[in-house]
């Protein structure tokens, strides 16, 4: 996926956002770090543009809500979280970049949680790689990609890689 | 992303690196104590062990409540009602504490070494909360990161560390952290009171209070330790107020940006009046604020991983 597929994807998945929460009031967006902060950033410019209506945009980090904190010698880095609204009674979309196990959604969806009482909450990815390890199912999907297990989803985005790109590529496998 | 290190015993010889990896962190941590439900799941199922030989109000509290915002369940010890006044030693205790299956012992003891002495006759990780004179480490590194959030840089920024250097295990972390950091540190107090090593730490020594405040940027203000002052080091506390104690007068010609630290607990009237201890200057409250957070950076990077279920 280049430059211009993106965008239109975006584009369409935000047009579909406002189809579906037809009154957009109690619309809020969270975009997930580190690429879906981007990824939803521009979704939240494009339902402006359509809506001519700004919505509420947060910023969440699940790196302390993760279930394999106690396997893993190496910690993330812990990103800042931002949610500068009340997020009771709204609607919320996720965003992210890639779907894939379904762990760091069950992680958000935790996180947000401990947040307040949202009304609903959907999910929106630019790639669902498959693979799903919980049932976790995303309302709203870029591009569906079939992919085994040693392959990698790319993405890439312009605020932080330099370039819109999505790619599939095959692990280097280190056994 | 990783500590080079599996303990917390001091700031001497801690790399760079893994000072402003605890730092990082602590920014991300302190914005859960704003949340609603200021708790975040990750230490669940950890065990860790408070061990207090010395009285403690905020470091305890501290790292208790840091603790508990991770979801670790806490332990509390305190030496007076615990089985050490039975005559146990503390490697029995230790080892009988390690074989209740506890990961993590936060530790302040009077004796200089006792973190480094569990460190090897046991598994946990150890976070040394204050060793008799020697280290305080998370405290400094709270005091760090206060003056990162003000200052940003630390480079060069001029820190003069006032009161009874000779017991202070705070003086002595901060020295070493601030240093790592880059800054340019200076110690003033009264002579007795001053270690004769400090010059091969690489700090300046002032007896002067006015020469030393003269262009710092940060004053330091250690609590005169009334309970190590039975030696006579000091002639009397009114005098070392005269001398060293810091008051709005004491203040009338230092930079605008100038700011004010205390490990706490403060002697009102004594090293710091209550006025400037209240002041413009102080962030002396933002260092509590800020303990929690550099807390729970501590904890969160010493406490995952668990080298037998990684299966490296």
């Amino acid at each position: 996926m280049d430059e211009k597929a993106m965008e239109r994807t975006l584009s369409r998945m935000a047009h579909e956002m406002v189809e579906r929460n037809k009154d957009i009031e109690h619309l809020v967006i969270i975009g997930m770090q580190t690429r879906g902060v981007k990824l939803a950033q521009r979704i939240v410019q494009k339902v402006l543009e359509i809506e001519k209506r700004p919505i509420p945009f947060g910023i969440l980090d699940i790196t302390l809500y993760r279930d394999d904190y106690r396997a893993k010698l190496k910690q993330p880095q812990v990103q800042v979280t931002d949610i500068p609204f009340a997020i009771d009674h709204t609607n919320i979309i996720l965003v992210d970049d890639v779907l894939y196990t379904g762990r760091t959604v069950r992680a958000a969806l935790d996180e947000l949680m401990d947040f307040g009482r949202p009304q609903s909450i959907q999910l929106a990815v630019l790639i669902d790689r498959g693979h799903r390890e919980l049932p976790i199912k995303a309302d709203y999907v870029g591009s569906e990609v079939t992919t085994s297990q040693n392959e990698e989803i790319s993405v890439k985005v312009k605020e932080i890689d330099g370039e819109d790109r999505v790619d599939l590529v095959e692990l280097e496998t280190t056994k | 992303m990783i500590l080079s290190q599996k303990h917390l015993l001091g700031l001497k010889g801690m790399p760079r690196q893994d000072i402003d990896l605890i730092l990082n962190h602590a920014v991300s941590f302190k914005e859960i104590l704003e949340r609603p439900i200021k708790k975040v799941p990750t230490l669940r199922g950890k065990t860790i062990v408070n061990l207090f030989f010395e009285n403690s109000t905020r470091t305890r509290i501290s790292f208790e409540l840091a603790e508990k915002r991770l979801s670790g369940d806490t332990i509390n010890f305190s030496a007076n009602t615990s089985s050490m006044k039975k005559g146990e030693t503390l490697r029995d205790t230790a080892r009988n504490i390690e074989a209740m299956r506890i990961e993590i012992i936060v530790v302040r003891h009077p004796a200089v070494g006792v973190p480094y002495f569990l460190a090897q006759c046991t598994k946990a990780t150890i976070i040394n909360a204050g060793d008799g004179t020697n280290e305080h480490p998370s405290q400094a590194l709270l005091d760090i990161f206060t003056l990162k959030e003000k200052f940003k840089e630390l480079k060069d920024l001029r820190v003069v560390i006032i009161g009874d250097i000779l017991h202070s295990r705070v003086a002595r972390s901060n020295i070493w952290g601030l240093k790592t950091m880059g800054a340019r540190v200076a110690v003033c107090g009264p002579s007795t009171l001053l270690p004769l090593e400090m010059k091969e730490f690489g700090v300046d020594v002032y007896t002067d209070l006015n020469r030393a405040i003269a262009d710092a940027d940060v004053l330091y203000i250690l609590r005169l330790q009334m309970e190590r002052q039975n030696s006579g080091l000091l002639p009397s506390l009114r005098e070392y107020r005269e001398r060293f104690g810091i008051n709005k007068q004491r203040l009338k010609k230092v930079k605008p940006s100038l700011v004010i630290l205390h490990p706490g607990p403060i002697n009102r009237g004594l090293e710091l009046s209550s006025e400037v201890a209240d002041g413009e200057f102080s962030l002396i409250l933002d260092q509590v604020t800020n303990g929690v957070a550099v807390r729970m950076a501590i904890l969160y990077l010493l406490g995952g991983g668990d080298v037998e279920s990684s299966g490296v």
